[in-house]
């Protein structure tokens, strides 16, 4: 796995705010593709409000000559599309910050702000350009401009880009983009003032996506060929990824009725030899319940992609949180083996979403893969995912005339066959049952059962995902993380550019790693930094190894940890200031 | 083929003696020797209840999965491997009750699978509470007033959402039972059999001569192609008819809508990414 930058790069970061439904998500997409196509590596985050029209949601677009990953508090310079700044953008308003808007908006909004501001209507500037929807392509040109994006790569993009819509839509975006543009060049000189922004050499071999689409092909890669979900916020991306694809990859894509069948179909095909599915969030997973105990009495492989906002219940649908760990690693009634991975960076996102099918079909478990919807909305560039790397591994094996599903074996795994290959009968059961898979109430047998499933535990710890350890391997400190925070976490202790201060990320979570112990111990103290409340890992941790964690720094307000806030609380909670 | 072909040797079959069940799997057996279909081609796939345990009594591949979802699993069965055959049984709980939601939906969806429902209009398995066909002002051990609930018209209810086939049987009929599952089995497209099923312990209202004494089968001057007519007949509640009431006009099946088996019909266990395609997809992020 790629790991975070260790430099503190002086990148540009640009939020562009405004309302839904003025294609600002269009535009980032975009200018991830253009400034990328320029040489500059680019991040981008998205936050928005649960509305399809109206609000205020904001990008953060970080652009820089050496690789950026996290989200950022600092703003240099913030475009303001429509009326309504929210707080979360307010606060990080600084006497840095440039602010570029329609002026009585500007002075209305942000009175109490010694903000530089720059006047510029966007939607007047889209008018003249033919329409107010192409306000975007003003501020894509703004930043374009501060960048001296060189005109032929941009024309290039916007006509691949906009191809579809026509050739006046290019020309209006482009003639939009242009009226931006010369705005952005009166500025740039000092936007850049302190920055240092030579277009990188190094992005041959790059592209750049976000976790959704990463997931997405990793579960392509990973042989997935049957998916039906439920549409749910922040996990629908997934299902309309591999729907649109379906054709090209031979996959059987529903929008099921509900999660409840999302996870019966997915059982259902894997028990016929399909490598099957589902994309959900907490609500709906917790849906699931009854269907992963199924695959788990069942020995059925099936992947969980559980994409977390926050809860209870219905929560805050667009935003982000750790909070379904305990639910990812209790779900489903009585006692099976299942295993938890977690991706700490896009890249992991593909490479760990391949690996969760074939330790699904390996194991014959359920594994599910953590994200959120942090994760999922953020994009930068990354290597090129390698779709020869680590082969699938296929173990369906014929039926032949005497076969028996659950077979007792040495290491609890079954030989598995499917229905229609060979001559055997092929029979699976909710209840528990003999090696033919027939229901019965014999108390031996059902010990054996529960040891042949438990004893696979055993193999799975021979394949763990390992962790990620960052530092001096002499340390003071430890930060202990899961996650989508890596990147994050990573910026934060550059910042924070404590010598004592290491970092160890878990990336699968069930089974823990069984070094992790030896990591504990070695410290005087240990940090853990967790997006929930009630601090999920350090529960975990202490139930697993005895450890207790005594130091935690969490988050539960919905949006991700920036770089910034990292620093600053673990300065304080190590006892050492950081440079902010 | 002979019927034995599907029989398991030394089993201790856990329905109750004179349980209508033992009637319609032997129905279930015939017809499906009389098809030719092998235990080798042929999924039952069950869910929770007495109906449910069917696949335990007899010999062909299975899937026992939940209370209510084996349409879920049937539907997914079969999308994976279209070549075989799919027969989904459940009781009017499981189908009617808990598994409501997967019942319209999988209307809708029209997967090539046979639906077999053993209503006995009560619950057997958790001992005699009212389900949701029991009729109305019937006293069981839970419903100790009589049951309140309109009960559930299944034959009405997928009429009206126009599934390609729709029969009623009665498990008391064995051949006459057999020859309607036959028509099932046959039928491209999603089929709903309910089959009325005498409760013999707990349901001593709707028994064999009850069952007998209300049903009548449908002659040829019934044309299951017209639906108002499948509908008015949907809507008797003095006496039932039996057998094929409604055949919708031909439909293209789940499977035949996927894409990957327009030019391809090889099962989804057998397909394997395409490294090539998943290259250019990666790169198209350049």
């Amino acid at each position: 796995m790629e790991k975070a930058g260790t430099v503190i790069s002086k990148d540009l970061s640009v939020v562009v705010c405004g309302a839904a439904g003025q294609g600002i998500k269009t535009v980032v997409e975009f200018l991830v593709k253009a400034l990328k196509a320029s040489g500059y590596h680019v991040y981008a985050s998205r936050e928005y409000m649960s509305r399809v029209r109206g609000g205020n949601n904001s990008t953060e677009i970080r652009i820089g000559a050496q690789k950026v990953m996290a989200f950022v508090d600092r703003i240099d310079v913030l475009i303001v599309l429509s009326p309504g700044i929210r707080a979360n953008v307010m606060k990080r308003i600084s006497p840095e910050t440039l602010v570029i808007g329609e002026i009585e908006v500007l002075e209305k909004e942000l009175s109490d702000k010694d903000a530089e501001l720059v006047d510029l209507s966007f939607v007047k500037e889209a008018k003249d350009a033919g329409g107010k929807v192409y306000a975007n392509a003003v501020a894509a040109g703004v930043i374009f401009g501060i960048l001296d994006i060189e005109k032929n790569i941009l024309e290039e993009m916007f006509d691949s880009f906009f191809f579809s819509k026509g050739k006046e839509t290019v020309q209006k975006n482009l003639e939009a983009m242009e009226k931006g543009f010369s705005r952005g060049r009166e500025i740039a000189q000092k936007v850049l003032a302190d920055k240092d922004l030579e277009p990188s050499s190094d992005l041959k071999g790059t592209i750049a996506l976000d976790g959704s689409d990463a997931v997405s092909m990793g579960a392509l890669a990973g042989g997935c060929n049957f998916i039906a979900s439920y549409p749910m916020s922040p996990a629908t991306g997934v299902l309309t990824y591999l729907a649109s694809h379906a054709r090209e990859f031979d996959i059987v894509a529903e929008q099921i009725e509900d999660e409840i069948a999302a996870i019966n179909c997915a059982v259902g095909a894997s028990y016929a030899g399909a490598r099957s599915m589902v994309t959900t969030s907490g609500g709906g997973f917790a849906l699931m319940s009854e269907g992963l105990s199924l695959a788990g009495v069942m020995e059925t492989p099936v992947v969980v992609h559980l994409a977390q906002r926050p809860g209870p219940a219905t929560g805050m649908a667009t935003r982000t949180e750790q909070a379904d760990l305990n639910l990812a690693l209790y779900s489903g009634h009585g006692e099976f083996p299942r295993i938890l991975l977690a991706p700490a960076t896009i890249e992991d996102g593909f490479y760990l979403m391949k690996k969760a099918f074939n330790l699904a079909d390996k194991f014959q478990v359920p594994v599910i893969l953590l994200t959120d919807q942090y994760f999922l909305n953020t994009f930068y560039d990354v290597h090129e995912f390698d779709v020869r790397k680590d082969e699938n591994e296929y173990f369906i094996v014929e039926a032949g005339s005497e076969y028996r599903r659950y077979e007792d074996t040495e290491s609890g795994i079954s030989p598995r066959s499917v229905p229609g290959y060979g001559k055997g009968i092929v029979g699976s059961d909710s209840h528990e049952h003999d090696a033919w898979g027939h229901a019965q109430e014999d108390f031996e047998l059902r010990e054996r059962m529960v040891q042949k499933r438990l004893r696979k535990q055993k193999e799975i710890t021979k394949e763990l995902v390992t962790p990620v350890f960052d530092g001096k391997e002499a340390f003071k400190n430890l930060v202990l993380s899961w996650g989508s925070t890596y990147p994050v976490i990573r910026e934060g202790l550059d910042l924070l550019n404590d010598p004592d201060t290491s970092h160890l990320h878990l990336r699968q979570l069930c089974p823990l790693d069984e070094d992790l112990p030896k990591y504990l111990e070695k410290a005087e103290n240990v940090i853990c930094i967790e997006g929930n409340a009630t601090g999920q890992l350090c529960s975990l941790v202490r139930q697993k190894t005895g450890y207790n964690i005594k130091k935690r720094i969490l988050n539960y307000r919905g949006l991700q940890f920036s770089a910034e806030e990292i620093c600053e609380r673990l300065g304080s909670v190590t006892e050492k200031g950081g440079d902010k | 083929m002979d019927a034995s072909v599907f029989d398991l040797k030394d089993i201790d079959i856990q329905w109750c003696p004179g349980c209508g069940d033992f009637k319609i799997l032997q129905s279930l057996k015939k017809s499906l020797a009389e098809l030719d279909l092998a235990p080798e081609d042929t999924v039952i796939v069950s869910g929770i209840g007495q109906a449910g345990k069917t696949p335990h009594f007899m010999r062909s591949h299975f899937f026992n999965g939940l209370h209510g979802r084996s349409l879920s699993n049937g539907t997914a069965i079969k999308v994976s491997n279209p070549a075989l055959n799919v027969v989904v049984i459940g009781g009017d709980g499981d189908m009617y009750g808990e598994g409501g939601n997967q019942l319209l939906h999988t209307i809708r969806r029209n997967p090539d699978i046979t639906n077999l429902v053993f209503n006995n209009m009560i619950y057997g398995l958790t001992k005699g509470q009212a389900s949701p066909t029991t009729s109305q002002g019937m006293k069981t051990t839970l419903q100790v007033e009589g049951v309140i609930n309109e009960p559930v018209n299944p034959i009405a209810i997928a009429i009206a959402q126009n599934a390609s086939f729709v029969a009623r049987a009665f498990a008391g009929d064995v051949d006459e039972t057999a020859e309607i599952i036959k028509k099932a089995v046959s039928h491209k497209g999603y089929a709903l059999v309910d089959i009325f099923q005498p409760c013999v312990s707990f349901n001593k209202v709707n028994t064999y001569q009850w069952f007998s004494d209300n049903t009548w089968y449908v002659d040829e001057s019934h044309d299951p192609r017209d639906r108002e007519a499948a509908f008015r007949l949907a809507l008797k509640n003095d006496s039932f008819p039996l057998g094929v009431l409604y055949r919708s006009e031909d439909k293209k099946t789940f499977e035949e809508w996927s894409p990957l088996y327009e030019k391809d019909d090889r099962p989804l266990f057998q397909r394997r990414p395409d490294p090539d395609k998943l290259a250019a997809l990666v790169g198209s992020y350049r």
